[in-house]
């Protein structure tokens, strides 16, 4: 196990930001922190790099009990939200710096730097300044920068955050790639559910300080521990009583065996269609359907139908 | 929209007639005898030796209140402590009173009818009618400036570059020196100059504590003063005037030039 | 891959050794040293001596005789008498109220102009208004002895105008209008530059003409800014001394509040200076204290 939380407890005045966290996390995974804001998820990040003191519990890197080492003893690499790129230095100063600061030779430092902007693609930009780059040039910085120091551990800060909707899926296959290559254990905290399902090797579900889930990202999604990781990783419906995933319901012609409904609304989405149903018992649910399968149906409001859960069902409580 | 032109042409009589008219008629009557009189003026020993005295207690006051302000916009910005508004308020008092009070009250509290006096008496140390005084009277006055200038900017650019030098092993010298100072260094050098601006030109306080003793504990802008007010030497209030105004026009020309470096360094990653 | 819990077990809380606790340690050290440094240095320069100030003026006089440190054998006696007292000096009460009116009146003129310069520097364009821009800082920059020099000859006795404002009050005024102007006018030159102009442009679209827009649009943002500028400037106004050091003449009824007490510290009527001064301050902490309330209430009521 590379880092062990045991009992991490934080508090700002009277509010519980991390309250009694305890998990693990494997060697060379590539795990994510997933959560609403104000989860907690970056606190325990900070409390993970050293950039703020926990209150009670420990934290071991690599068996090691770091809990009271200072920042810049734990040899971690952070990626900061916004980057935190030394504004007055150039691409290759910054990502040397924590070379310069383990006082390596010139010609290592300049060798290493090297070798890392190639990795991240960058070595034709590193005598700009980081005023001068993309967002997604700026992001690809700050993990050279991180990495360059050789970290047991790579902890980023909702590292696509403020980028644009399509860099972020650029960066996303990237870094999946790049940690293949690289396989240094690596925590990334997020908020966006669909960053999380297509980076995550192990997920960490957090809410209001506390873990709800932890595990494969798979298999959260199809049997959540409770209702509010459901609820989180994508869309529910109330079917029966029970809440269902939208896309595990299905519509078929009057006659067919489920419940009666009426379709009440439908809205085209391009690649999906949403139907919104009220059934026999004067309940209202929706389903999602792929646009063939509305096509095939040819439903419009109004129209009498049968709505069931699909058979092997991800049903889920 | 159409621009007021009415609005414009008012703004610039005011102006011309509140500042511009004084500070041109400054300048015509420095040269009004000649240059060779301005020099002659301003070569007077009485006007040197004033001069180096407000250059001496500069090269005092102002290292010690950039050291200050530059420590104390640290500690306010990036810790939230016991007092600190306390602290805070603190600084702008002395700019917020008047430097006459000011400076009655150092003699209150320093001189030998003050509480302190008879001590530092014995100590050796005199503050009313001495050096001493116009150097405590001048930090005084020119205390808030490098704290108010570096302040804004520390709180805006915000702790991530910081924080990114520490878990990179820098520690807290080296990232004071290589990441801190480089963000802060135009918002200090503003404040330095504000501050240097204030020193030679305070008038107020110093004329309190110093007692006025010529080629003793006359600054320039006391000089000035009394080249009228006791010898009605018109002129040589007038050119010694000049050097301390030209002295605030050049500290005006390098704050424009810092407002506008600073102005670009922010807009950087904006 | 499964969690196993048990592993925690392994982990049991350890006390970190000294040596790794050092570094928090010295941290904390540095900080409380550095709180302590600044702390010591303002009481030296300003809490001691303000302390002092207005002890001495509302009559805790503190008597010290002989040597060694005065504060371990004073003496109170508080007479408020002596505030009274020095505060029925002739002039005294005249000084004071000459600095009051005339600090309103210079500090809401240069509010109203400074809304009026602020604008045309935001929001006109025209050749060498970047340098009316730098112009604007220039009484704060020059030593105020300087503008006093200037004023006693512009506007004295031998006035080339031929204005003679020699121990009036109109020449306090322009001195101190000179003095505040860049209070009044940075205070709300930033807020302007930063106001949204999809209100203005809102009021136009629903037909609003320029002086109604102003009013009804402008103003209202800018009037917290222009309070604080407000404040400021008064603040200014009542405590300065150098500009109008010479053209008050020196005579009763052209001599503020500051200059009144410079006049007594060259008398050394110690007491009675620490009084008015005491008084003064008041009147400023007053006047700043109202404006900033009113100016925090009036954007808390526009939301911003």
């Amino acid at each position: 196990m590379a880092i062990l939380l045991n009992r991490v407890t934080k508090s700002y005045g009277s509010r519980r930001v991390v309250d009694d966290v305890t998990t693990s996390i494997d060697d060379g995974s590539l795990t994510v922190i997933l959560g609403p804001s104000g989860s907690g998820k970056s606190t325990l990040l900070r409390l993970i790099a050293g950039l703020e003191t926990l209150d009670s519990g420990t934290v071991a890197i690599d068996g090691q009990d770091v809990t009271f080492q200072d920042v810049r003893d734990r040899n971690i690499g952070f990626c900061f939200q916004h980057y935190a790129p030394f504004r007055h230095m150039t691409v290759a100063k910054n990502v040397g710096f924590g070379l310069k600061v383990r006082k390596q030779s010139r010609a290592d430092i300049d060798r290493r730097v090297g070798e890392l902007l190639e990795i991240v693609r960058l070595s034709d930009k590193a005598n700009r300044y980081p005023s001068q780059l993309s967002g997604g040039e700026r992001q690809r910085m700050a993990l050279a920068r991180a990495l360059a120091i050789e970290p047991r551990v790579l902890l980023l800060d909702e590292p696509f955050g403020a980028l644009d909707a399509q860099v972020r899926v650029e960066l996303r296959s990237w870094l999946r790639d790049f940690h293949h290559r690289i396989p240094v254990t690596t925590i990334m905290v997020t908020h966006d559910q669909q960053e999380a399902m297509e980076v995550a090797d192990q997920l960490i579900i957090m809410a209001e300080g506390a873990i709800q889930q932890t595990g494969d990202p798979r298999h959260i999604y199809a049997s959540p521990s409770n209702e509010f990781v459901q609820g989180f990783l994508g869309p529910i419906t109330n079917f029966g009583g029970v809440p269902v995933r939208p896309h595990d319901l299905e519509i078929r012609g009057a006659n067919a065996p489920g419940e009666h409904a009426v379709v009440t609304a439908i809205q085209n989405f391009g690649f999906e269609v949403r139907v919104d149903l009220r059934t026999e018992h004067d309940t209202s649910c929706w389903v999602q359907l792929s646009t063939r399968e509305a096509e095939t149906l040819s439903l419009s409001v109004g129209d009498a139908v049968t709505v069931s859960v699909r058979h092997e069902p991800a049903l889920m409580i | 929209m159409k621009r007021p032109t009415g609005l414009r042409v008012v703004v610039l009589a005011y102006l011309g007639v509140i500042v511009a008219l004084p500070v041109g008629y400054l300048i015509y009557r420095a040269f009004s005898k000649g240059f060779s009189s301005f020099m002659s003026q301003v070569t007077q020993p009485g006007a040197v030796h004033a001069l180096v005295l407000s250059l001496e207690v500069a090269a005092i006051a102002v290292p010690l209140n950039t050291i200050v302000g530059v420590g104390a916009a640290l500690l306010f910005a990036r810790h939230r402590f016991w007092g600190h508004r306390v602290l805070d308020l603190c600084f702008d008092i002395p700019v917020a009173v008047s430097p006459v009070i000011i400076g009655v009250a150092l003699v209150l509290a320093y001189s030998k009818i003050g509480w302190w006096g008879s001590w530092l008496a014995t100590q050796g140390i005199s503050v009313l009618f001495s050096v001493t005084g116009i150097v405590l009277a001048t930090t005084a006055v020119s205390l808030p400036y490098v704290l108010r200038s570096t302040l804004p900017v520390l709180l805006e650019s915000g702790t991530d570059q910081e924080e990114a030098a520490r878990t990179l092993g820098s520690g807290p010298l080296r990232t004071f020196w290589y990441i801190t100072l480089p963000v802060i260094r135009w918002g200090v050098l503003y404040g330095v100059v504000l501050t240097l601006a204030r020193t030679l030109g305070e008038f107020g306080a110093v004329v309190v504590v110093s007692g006025n003793i010529s080629g003793l504990t006359q600054t320039l802008p006391i000089y000035i003063y009394d080249s009228w007010d006791q010898n009605y030497n018109a002129q040589a209030s007038f050119d010694n005037a000049l050097i301390l105004a030209a002295i605030a026009v050049v500290a005006l020309v390098v704050l424009g030039i810092l407002r506008s470096k600073e102005r670009n360094h922010r807009g950087d990653l904006a | 891959m499964a969690l196993a819990l048990s592993d925690h077990s392994s982990i049991v809380t350890i006390t970190p050794p000294p040596s790794r606790r050092r570094r928090f340690v010295v941290s904390k050290i540095g900080r409380i040293g550095g709180i302590s440094l600044i702390a010591t240095y303002l009481s030296i320069i300003v809490v001691i001596p303000v302390t002092a100030l207005v002890l001495h003026g509302i009559g805790f006089g503190i008597s010290t005789n002989g040597a060694g440190p005065a504060l371990w054998r004073w003496s109170w006696h508080l007479s408020p008498m002596v505030f009274i007292h020095a505060l029925q000096l002739p002039g005294a009460v005249h000084a004071i109220g000459l600095s009051l009116w005339l600090s309103l009146l210079v500090a809401f003129i240069n509010c109203v102009m400074g809304l009026a310069i602020a604008w045309v520097l935001v929001r006109d364009e025209f050749p060498g208004k970047r340098i009316l821009d730098g112009f604007i800082d220039l009484p704060f920059a020059l030593p105020t002895i300087v503008a006093g020099v200037v004023f006693v000859f512009l506007y004295g006795p031998a006035s080339p105008l031929h204005v003679d404002l020699f121990e009036t009050w109109i020449g306090l005024m322009v001195a101190l209008l000179f003095v505040t102007i860049p209070f009044s006018v940075r205070a709300v030159q930033p807020v302007l530059e930063h106001l949204d102009r999809a209100d203005e442009e809102a009021a136009l679209t629903l037909g609003a003409g320029p002086v109604r827009r102003y009013l009804t649009v402008v103003l209202p943002s800018l009037a917290p800014a222009a309070l604080a500028g407000f404040g400021l400037a008064f603040a200014r106004a009542i405590g300065e001394f150098g500009s109008i050091a010479l053209i008050s003449g020196g005579v009763a009824r052209t001599t503020p509040g500051s200059a009144y007490v410079f006049m007594l510290t060259g008398s050394f009527q110690w007491a009675q200076a620490a009084a008015v001064s005491t008084a003064l301050l008041l009147l400023s902490l007053v006047v700043l204290i109202t404006s900033s309330v009113a100016s925090r209430r009036i954007s808390k009521r526009l939301g911003s």
